[in-house]
């Protein structure tokens, strides 16, 4: 490639970006997504509720705990994960429903260009929502705790640092989901059976071989969440990650894995024909 | 530039949907100027329009325009603009963004493009209507700004499906004088129809369509009156012609098969070549093996029934 049709890409890429972003936003079928995303927000502010109703009783560690908790096993595993299923499964298979892809391939764009361009434009997407569910998730956890505590926990016990994994970490589902469900999206016509077969897949991961586990985006995940999510001992086993991953290795990981996801859906976008009839 | 870059072509092109046949083994050769693709619904018109465009892949053949091959739209959409038969559109789009966004995937600037947009709605005489949102246009406008889309990027080759549909006489004139000066111009202008009559009096040549198969090919002028009530005659190219025969023989439509005189080869006469060409059909998903379909008649008088009879000509 030369630096001429780099530019040309670069270009592309923006101006599909501009048409997309709009329409991932304001999709009518993506509502239920926005739902997904504030009902975190809406438990963790209702905890705080509940908190001063009966007092201020502020268990900072407890709280962050819980938190621990429902991002590891509701927001990475339900809300995102669905909010992925939701957005990027229909990045070309919504299009194809409202017979509107044919626009964009008899344009002069690179099939891969456009892959790439959609898949920014629903990275972009989901990192915004979801991005911003995590961040008024832990304003509603910290909403009851007297902002001198909060300050002193952010500032100096180590909080920042955990707020921006969280964010981080929400940032790296977004982009893992979103290649694994684009590449799906042009293997199954229906997003539930490949969203169920993923979801099982995730729920196997610690009883698989090294070698397998690895072949996942909750593995890479669950490696770089802060504080480990105290389970009860029934659902520990879910919690197990004997062999966590060191974070420099954890987002290389997750990248090689989303990397691996495009690669493949960019052989099958060289190949995607119109076929509105058989819908 | 040699003369092949110059021209469309078809090389052998097959393309199946699973079992269904869409197009067999067709050879074209398409030169500037106004072609017309002309069959009845469902003999192929889209799919040979979709093949040319990259959005099928022929399952067998190869297809270049203008010596580009379809599957690298980043060259290929440089000099063709195609308007679909799809009447949809991206939801809540005006007429003019419509035309923009897309420009704007050519790597135009937002000036490049808003000039260019500008210009292709004047000519479909689009430009009052164009801040209205095309999901409240009439069948003729959207027609027309689908249009205005496929010509924006002033192409070379213009491949327009059905393009005359839902147009009332007055646009349909002047849609039809567009056509001709682009075709003026030097572009390739490729209109499909269903009714030989709407598109013969425009065409430099025309390309006749049945159950798939191109049955004939040439300049058409006043072919119609040309025509009589002769059986078509086909030749029909393979390895056992004999037993080919006996197949065929069962058919009610044909009036007369024998083996060519080279031995590789049979001729059949028929009173019903729509019929025939979807028996053919059936006898080439059971497995029997033809080397090439073509109708015997080296000029356009085999042209078949449907297109010069009652049908077509009432319009
Ligand atoms: N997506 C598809 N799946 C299965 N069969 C198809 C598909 N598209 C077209 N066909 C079949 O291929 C044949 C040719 O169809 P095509 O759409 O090319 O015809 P056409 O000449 O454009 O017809 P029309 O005048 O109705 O537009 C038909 O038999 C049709 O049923
Ligand atoms: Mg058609």
């Amino acid at each position: 490639m030369n630096s001429d049709s780099g530019n040309l890409w670069r270009e592309q890429v923006m101006a599909i970006m501009r048409l997309e972003i709009k329409k991932n936003f304001l999709a009518r079928r993506g509502l239920w997504i926005y739902l997904l995303a504030l009902a975190p927000v809406l438990l963790f502010a209702g905890h705080s509720f509940e908190r001063l109703r009966h007092g201020r009783v502020c268990d900072l560690g407890q709280d962050n705990l819980i938190f621990a908790t429902v991002f590891q096993f509701f927001f990475l595993r339900l809300a995102v994960f669905f909010g992925c299923v939701g957005v990027f499964m229909n990045l070309f298979r919504g299009e194809m429903l409202e017979k509107s892809l044919h626009y964009y391939l008899l344009t002069p764009v690179r099939r891969e260009v456009l892959l790439a361009g959609k898949y920014l434009s629903g990275v972009v997407t989901t990192v915004v929502i979801f991005g911003t569910s995590a961040a008024l998730s832990l304003a509603g956890l910290y909403w009851h705790i007297h902002p001198q505590v909060v300050r002193q926990y952010l500032l100096e016990g180590g909080g920042l640092e955990h707020v921006a994994a969280y964010l981080g970490i929400t940032a790296l589902a977004c982009i893992g989901y979103g290649g694994v469900f684009l590449l799906m999206s042009f293997l199954f016509n229906n997003p539930m059976i490949p969203a169920a077969i993923v979801l099982v897949w995730e729920g196997l991961n610690p009883f698989l071989p090294a070698a397998l586990k690895k072949i996942s985006v909750i593995f890479y995940l669950q490696s770089l969440c802060p504080l480990e999510a105290p389970l009860r001992s029934k659902w520990a086993f879910l919690a197990i990650n004997a062999n966590a991953t060191p974070p420099y290795l954890a987002v290389p990981g997750l990248l090689l894995v989303t990397l691996a996801g495009l690669y493949l859906a960019a052989r099958k976008v060289r190949k995607l024909e119109i076929n509105y009839g058989a819908e | 530039m040699s003369n092949k870059d110059r021209q469309i072509t078809f090389e052998n092109v097959s393309k199946f949907y699973g079992e269904v046949l869409g197009v067999n083994r067709v050879n074209l050769t398409i030169p500037p100027g106004i072609t017309s693709l002309v069959g009845p619904n469902g003999s192929g018109k889209t799919t040979l329009m979709n093949l040319m465009t990259g959005l099928l892949c022929p399952t067998q053949g190869t297809i270049r325009v203008l010596g580009v091959p379809p599957d690298q739209p980043e060259a290929l959409f440089r000099f063709l603009g195609y308007c679909t038969q799809y009447d949809s559109f991206p939801r809540g789009i005006t007429g003019y963004q419509f035309v923009h966004s897309y420009l704007r995937l050519h790597g135009k600037t937002d000036s490049e493009a808003r000039d260019l947009t500008q210009h292709a709605l004047e000519r479909v005489r689009l430009t009052d209507a164009a801040d209205r949102k095309v999901a409240g246009y009439s069948k003729g406008m959207r027609q027309r700004i689908k249009l205005a889309q496929a010509i924006s990027h002033w192409p070379l080759v213009l491949v327009l499906d059905e393009p005359l549909n839902g147009l009332d006489p007055l646009v349909r004139a002047e849609t039809i004088a567009l056509f001709r000066s682009l075709a003026e111009e030097g572009v390739h202008v490729i209109i499909s129809s269903h009714i030989l009559h709407e598109v013969d009096a425009i065409s430099d040549q025309v390309i006749l369509l049945s159950s798939g198969y191109v049955v004939a090919e040439g300049q058409i002028h006043g072919v119609r009156t040309e025509v009589e009530e002769h059986p078509m005659q086909i030749l029909i190219r393979c390895e056992r012609p004999g037993r080919l025969a006996s197949r065929i023989f069962e058919q009610s439509s044909v009036v007369e098969a024998r083996v060519h005189a080279d031995g590789k080869g049979l001729l059949v006469r028929t009173r019903d070549p729509d019929e025939f060409y979807l028996a053919l059909n059936r006898l080439v998903l059971d497995g029997v093996d033809l080397e090439s379909v073509a109708p015997a008649d080296d000029d356009v008088h085999s042209v078949y029934q449907y297109l010069i009879g009652p049908d077509g000509g009432s319009i």
